[in-house]
């Protein structure tokens, strides 16, 4: 009996063991790593970004981060309010470390994401006082040519709480780096590498034991590079060009694969000193700078296209056929034209005379394009302008770009201003690049692609991707020697950019001027050259350039640049 | 008086087999990535073993007769020495707020509630023993009872939960072997029941009317039935207002029994961490020395209350079964050495000493993988502790006296 009892008491025992350690085993065996193995994350470098010669644009330098392992946010407060001096914290920083923290309380907290060379060395004679602290070397973007790229390769910076909330980033972790703008966004999944993870062995008290881990690493994959379409050396001599002074946007093209040559707008800002979170005091200056540098003049800032959209009012009317080459208009240019009881001028108010369409497009003749506007019809006007993508985004590999603004249909103007308050007025502005449309400098680059071209449009791209190209347009050979002759013409002698016909190369393009209800009106220029053989697409948009033969000079200059041709054949004041 | 006796070498064996067993496993607590002072620990309870050995040679070269008679003495003394504790005792590791140790200064000399659990079971086979027939009423066990009573009261006033545990224990198990009748020893333990039930007003209402068909068939006096049935109602009444006078950590101890999972980082702590170790451990261990849990100190009191969480960790299952076999292997031989004793001082000294062990290891082991409270006691030969070590050999060498003694000696005792 007493024995019996003995006996079924230690098989109960047995038992009770022998699940917990045969068949509950796994279980355990895994509670007992996760207990002493302290998973710490290995940033992986971004992958590099390079020019089409190989030049690189965005690369990674060796940085240190410093990050704190805590149980609970009252730890990690003491630990931060015990390492404040030392690491020169300021309330903002540890708010933010808390943040994370609460975010994420298995992964090392990031406390100083860049620290500095100093810090760092301080912290590690004090290594052995501070357990929980990790320094780690770490990647860290940096663009070698600074503001001169920012404009499409954007920047870097921590993920912020509501881009944790994306299911678009759910696998990512606060205080990891995504690409805030630019290329960096737009291609942040390729750019992203694949964090690795080293397992430190810690005791109970989270100090890390010495000597190898059980579980071997899982090295960090660095991103594949991107290969990019941009030239930097013409990217620099753009910014270049822009200097101080000037601002405005430029795009230049590749007019048979859309490839982004430069892609620039000015003024520029720093993409160095937004790694790492942006200064206060730098974005405050970059905020109240009246010249806006942080819109992007190339792709986010939309201007009446003024002249340079007399080319879309010409295809719209030679693919209808309205319009016969040689065809004068009924009214010739006297400096304007009596529309009702309104007075239309043209641009140029001692008068054009009478003019076929080479003409026109030379002497850019806005009397000539308001009759033609109406020859056209209002809805004939917008249909062409939507089919001819004046309303669509230019699709350039950049998460930024605005829309341009075209009307949808002459139904527009009904909503607008009520089915009969309008009038066919209307049609006379939109003819001229007036009215209501406002463009982006990539939108007008891409559709000159197709000019430059048999109509066929490219779309832009920065990254080195397979070309989407469509035809938009069809013209007849003589149709299009006439537009090319016409756009050649600007630039001969009487043509709105005579002064900047380059010697050696024969550039087209065509001026125009955004009236500007702030201030001085807005040039443009977009043109091609060479003219019979197209190698580049340039357009620019000057901020209160007044006329567009400032922004052709700039233009001429890009061209011969690129084209390593002689320099612009007269000075920039002329015009 | 010293008369040679032949020794009983099986039950020597498995004592020292167990002593050895424990030693290396104190030596393995103390190797710890962080070194702390256990790492010295086996050192000392290697010189415990080999006093308690030496203490067990010369009580082996006494007498029974001889122990008998120095029974009384022995107790007063023990009983004396655990009063002083009340007086200037002191606290130890996790229990810093009790009085269990005798300290001079700050130097802790030893607890003298672990000899008084060798000198208890002396004194209650002595009281037994020296009846003509076994007890039939509960008034016939108001000496036994004193004897425990004593020192059960003086410990629960250091207080010592897990020791008073061992003294019911070994208190009701000798009942049991002198022949205390089964409804009787269920009477005894009655207000204990009520106690535990009383959280629920249903079960203690059940357990009472159990209770009064058992009194009315058992029949004992009509006062001692009433008193039994009033102290009933009374403990179920004063159970409440007896938790609310537990220290906090008894408290939690008992909280933490029934769920461990509900403070995970405080007193829930010790027993999850100690599943982990055990259960990390499989079917062979992760290797001698070498636990994680134990080396990264993610296992709390590894040499003491919980060394045999590094067994399990460290030598797996099997490590588990051999050192509960040897045990089983103990207790076995002891209860035949009880059973075939001279006379029935011996066979309940026997019985009361196995007993007491006995409940060391259900409670101990069992509360390493949360079957048991955490009470706090030692694993006879595996936890660190002069005390316990010197109180267990003693025993050993009683026994083995006992077992020299005994019937037939202890050479025709066959079987095991």
């Amino acid at each position: 009996m007493s024995s019996l009892a003995l006996v079924l008491g230690f098989l109960f025992l047995m038992g009770a063991f022998f699940k917990t350690q045969v068949i509950q085993n796994k279980q355990y065996v895994m509670q007992s790593e996760e207990n002493r193995l302290r998973p710490i994350p290995l940033p992986a470098p971004r992958g590099i970004i390079y020019d089409r010669h190989g030049e690189v644009i965005a690369e990674n330098l060796p940085a240190y981060s410093v990050s704190i392992t805590a149980p609970s946010v009252d730890s990690l407060r003491g630990a931060l309010a015990q390492l404040a001096s030392t690491l020169q914290l300021d309330q903002a920083q540890i708010n933010n470390a808390i943040r994370r923290y609460r975010r994420a309380p298995t992964r090392p907290t990031v406390v100083l994401p860049d620290a500095s060379i100093d810090i760092v060395s301080v912290l590690e004679e004090h290594r052995l006082d501070f357990p929980r602290l990790i320094i780690q070397s770490v990647p860290k973007r940096y663009y070698p040519d600074g503001s001169i790229v920012s404009s499409f390769v954007g920047y870097t910076g921590e993920i912020t709480e509501s881009d944790l909330n994306d299911p678009k980033y759910a696998s990512y972790k606060p205080g990891q780096d995504i690409g805030k703008a630019g290329l960096e966004k737009q291609y942040e999944s390729i750019l992203h590498g694949k964090e690795g993870v080293r397992f430190d062995e810690v005791d109970a008290r989270g100090r890390p034991v010495r000597g190898q881990g059980p579980r071997p690493d899982l090295d960090a994959e660095g991103a594949p590079p991107l290969y990019t379409n941009i030239d930097l050396d013409l990217q620099k001599f753009t910014a270049g060009i822009f200097g101080d002074s000037l601002q405005g946007g430029a795009v230049a093209l590749d007019p048979h694969t859309g490839a982004v040559l430069a892609l620039y707008s000015a003024p520029s800002w720093d993409p160095n000193k937004f790694t790492g979170g942006i200064p206060a005091d730098y974005y405050k200056q970059l905020l109240e700078d009246k010249r806006r540098p942080l819109v992007n003049k190339a792709i986010q800032g939309r201007y009446p296209p003024g002249s340079t959209f007399k080319l879309v009012t010409t295809v719209v009317a030679l693919q209808a056929g309205l319009v016969g080459l040689k065809e004068h208009m009924p009214v010739p240019c006297t400096g304007g034209y009596q529309f009702g009881n309104r007075y239309f001028r043209c641009w140029d108010k001692r008068g054009h005379g009478a003019l076929d369409l080479e003409g026109a497009i030379k002497h850019s003749c806005d009397v000539y394009f308001y009759q033609l506007g109406l020859k056209i019809g209002l809805a004939k006007l917008i249909a062409g302008g939507i089919s001819l993508t004046m309303r669509d985004k230019s699709g350039v590999d950049l998460p930024e770009e605005n829309q341009p603004y075209w009307p949808y249909a002459v139904d527009y103007y009904n909503k607008k201003f009520g089915p009969r308050n309008w009038s066919n007025a209307e049609t006379l502005n939109l003819a001229i690049g007036q009215g209501a449309n406002s463009q982006t400098v990539v939108n007008m680059a891409k559709f000159y692609t197709a000019l430059a071209t048999d109509g066929t449009e490219s779309r832009p791209e920065i990254a080195h991707l397979v070309p989407q190209r469509k035809q938009i347009f069809r013209l007849s050979a003589d149709q299009h020697e006439t537009v090319l002759n016409g756009l050649k013409a600007v630039l001969e002698g009487g043509g709105t950019a005579a002064a900047s016909a380059i010697s050696g190369v024969v550039l087209a393009g065509k001026t125009g001027s955004a009236q500007n209800t702030g201030g001085e009106d807005h040039g443009w220029f977009v043109g091609f050259a060479p003219a019979d053989d197209p190698k580049i697409v340039v357009c620019v948009l000057l901020e209160f350039g007044q006329h567009g033969s400032r922004a052709a000079h700039i233009a001429a200059a890009i061209v011969s640049h690129f084209l390593h041709v002689g320099p612009v054949a007269a000075t920039m004041d002329e015009g | 008086m010293s008369r040679p006796i032949v020794s009983d070498y099986k039950l020597l064996g498995a004592a020292v087999l167990l002593s050895v067993f424990g030693v290396a496993m104190v030596y393995s607590a103390g190797q710890t990535d962080t070194p702390t002072a256990v790492a010295h620990a086996y050192k000392s309870q290697m010189l415990w073993l080999l006093i308690g050995m030496g203490f067990a040679y010369a009580v082996t070269h006494s007498s029974v007769r001889f122990i008998e008679w120095m029974t009384t003495p022995l107790y007063a003394f023990s009983v004396f020495l655990l009063a002083l504790t009340l007086v200037i005792g002191k606290g130890a590791g996790t229990a810093a707020s009790t009085k269990s140790w005798l300290a001079i200064g700050s130097h802790r000399i030893g607890q003298p509630s672990e000899i008084a659990k060798v000198t208890v079971v002396l004194m209650l086979a002595k009281v037994l023993s020296a009846r003509r027939e076994t007890p039939r009423s509960l008034l016939d066990l108001w000496k036994p009872a004193i004897v425990v009573g004593i020192p059960w009261l003086i410990i629960m006033l250091q207080p010592d939960l897990g020791t008073g545990i061992v003294f019911i224990g070994i208190f009701f198990a000798m009942l049991y072997w002198s022949g205390v009748a089964w409804p009787l020893l269920l009477l005894i333990a009655s207000p204990a029941i009520s106690l535990i039930l009383s959280f629920s007003v249903g079960l203690w209402g059940a357990w009472f009317f159990i209770l009064l068909a058992l009194v009315l068939w058992y029949k004992p006096f009509l006062i001692e039935g009433i008193v039994l049935m009033v102290l009933n109602v009374a403990t179920g009444v004063v159970a409440p207002l007896m938790w609310e006078k537990l220290a906090p950590y008894q408290q939690n101890r008992l909280k933490t029994f029934i769920d461990p999972t509900a403070d995970v980082r405080g007193s829930g702590y010790h027993v999850i961490q100690s599943k982990v170790a055990i259960g990390s451990g499989g079917l062979f261990g992760q290797g001698y020395t070498l636990g994680t849990q134990k080396r990264l100190a993610f296992l709390p009191e590894q040499h003491t209350d919980f060394i045999f969480s590094v067994v399990g960790e460290e030598l797996g299952f099997l490590g588990v079964a051999i050192a509960l076999a040897l045990f089983l292997w103990l207790f076995l031989r002891i209860t035949q050495v009880a059973e075939r004793a001279n006379d029935s001082y011996s066979s309940l000294v026997a019985y009361g000493l196995m007993s007491g062990w006995f409940v060391h290891v259900l409670v101990n082991v069992g509360m390493t993988l949360n079957l048991m409270p955490i009470t706090g006691i030692p694993l006879p030969f595996f936890s660190y502790g002069g005390s316990f070590m010197l109180a267990s050999w003693l025993a050993v060498g009683i026994l083995m006296r006992i077992s020299g003694e005994g019937r037939g000696s202890a050479m025709s005792l066959r079987g095991y």
